[in-house]
């Protein structure tokens, strides 16, 4: 399973930008709302949190569609089916290099988008630490939807249509965590319930995503 | 003699067959009677003028949206365990009329919230789950449309149901506590002080009654309809290999 994630990395590198895709995307989707909503710092300091969360749910939605489609074109996802691993540790495995390739850049590079959007100091943390704690939900979630619509010739739209409405409860927990964290207010109902989807998200949902691959397959 | 007879198309489309009429007589009187009674012969409410008469549609409507979610679960978990294609055939023919029924919920709230709180749209909790809620119906048509093979359809929207169905309810939590609401409490309750009057009461029972028949109504000829597609299917495919 280590090896497989290590395969998955090596091709999202040598692939073309892997971890600099993402981040590239959030920079742009950072620089363009000033454009839209004006400049004024009051104003981009309160939606900040919004527009990061937003951004990062963007740039991992993008590029959900390549999780399995790659592996399903070349026979490897058949391989990988049949081998002596769990299928859903393949998921899992599937899930953390997304995650790796492109949530954890993210979280890393978050504190520099918060400064660009005029994000107060103390609130850096937290958004550091909602991120953090969001992130995996969302790679898993998205490994979901991804191997739902695995055989589809046009899942790129679908794709959306299905990942997004599952992204609500992450969103919502994780922007109000940066926003409350912000104002100094309490922030422990959103940090365990950001926390608690995450950690069930990636218990449980890789067995649904490992039952859909097992259908698409048949 | 058990249920599970009914899962044979024949047997199934024998009894659909016969059934149908009636349920269909029941979704007209209860809704004919209950439109007319709630309409013409109930006073307007204090606080709310005419427009209390919304609850006659609303209401119904949106407690149908949540429990046809809720029929799918039961019939894609049936097809999920024990492999009854009519059972997928009722989630895929109900889905289109919970997403109806949403909708219906939604635009009679944004007609009765334009007069009452003065805007016709509110980031309220429940609003707000609903929304959600069809972007969830909408998904789960859309993967039924999508995937060629019906077998591997039904497999993918019943995964889809059942994790659907948690993130449904999680999300109504969720909004719950990133919003103050706008909107009422329940209406309809078992607490005799929060429960709505007898005047109102009678005659939205009788609706609910009758959306509920009508529903029932709509998924019976639906599946009968896809039932026949299916069979068409399979004699145009005979006929091509004969």
């Amino acid at each position: 399973m280590i090896a497989l994630l290590i395969r998955d990395l090596r091709l999202a590198v040598r692939a073309g930008g892997g971890f600099g895709l993402g981040l590239a995307f959030f920079l742009i989707v950072v620089t363009l709302v000033p454009f839209g909503v004006g400049p004024q710092g009051d104003i981009l300091a309160r939606i900040a949190p919004g527009i990061l969360w937003l951004g990062a749910l963007l740039a991992c939605l993008l590029s959900l569609d390549r999780i399995f489609a790659l592996d399903y074109e070349d026979g490897s996802l058949d391989l990988l089916v049949s081998a002596p691993i769990p299928l859903e540790g393949v998921v899992v495995m599937k899930a953390l290099a997304h995650w790796l390739t492109t949530g954890l850049p993210l979280v890393i590079a978050a504190p520099v988008f918060g400064l660009l959007l005029h994000l107060p100091g103390d609130a850096q943390g937290w958004l550091v630490l909602s991120l953090l704690l969001g992130t995996p939900a969302l790679s898993v979630l998205g490994t979901f939807g991804a191997a739902l619509t695995v055989g589809l010739k046009r899942g790129g739209l679908l794709l959306s249509l299905l990942v997004l409405p599952f992204y609500v409860p992450t969103l919502i927990f994780g922007a109000e965590l940066v926003s409350r964290g912000a104002q100094g207010m309490a922030t422990q109902i959103p940090l365990l319930m950001l926390a608690g989807i995450t950690a069930a998200s990636v218990a449980l949902i890789p067995f649904a995503a490992a039952a859909a691959i097992r259908v698409n397959l048949r | 003699m058990s249920i599970w007879e009914y899962a044979n198309p024949v047997k199934f489309m024998r009894l659909s067959g016969r059934v149908l009429p009636y349920v269909i007589a029941l979704a007209a009187i209860c809704l004919l009677s209950g439109m007319v009674w709630g309409y013409f012969f109930v006073p307007n409410a204090e606080n709310f003028g005419g427009s209390v008469k919304v609850i006659y549609v609303h209401v119904p409507a949106a407690m149908m949206a949540i429990n046809i979610w809720g029929m799918m679960l039961v019939t894609s978990l049936i097809w999920l365990i024990r492999r009854h294609h009519v059972s997928a055939l009722a989630a895929r023919a109900a889905a289109p009329i919970g997403a109806v029924m949403t909708l219906i919920a939604l635009i009679t709230g944004a007609v009765w919230g334009e007069p009452m709180w003065g805007t016709w749209w509110e980031w309220d909790p429940r609003l707000t789950s609903f929304l959600i809620l069809f972007l969830f119906y909408l998904g789960y048509i859309a993967l039924w449309a999508a995937v060629e093979d019906p077998d591997t359809a039904a497999d993918l929207t019943g995964v889809l149901c059942l994790v659907g169905a948690v993130f449904a309810v999680l999300s109504r939590y969720a909004a719950n506590f990133w919003n103050q609401g706008l909107h009422q409490g329940a209406t309809l309750s078992l607490d005799k002080q929060k429960h709505i009057a007898d005047v109102y009461w009678f005659p939205l029972l009788l609706c609910i009654a009758g959306f509920v028949f009508f529903f029932v109504a709509l998924v019976l000829i639906r599946t009968r309809t896809e039932i026949r597609l299916r069979r068409l299917g399979a004699l145009q495919q005979r006929e091509r290999m004969a």
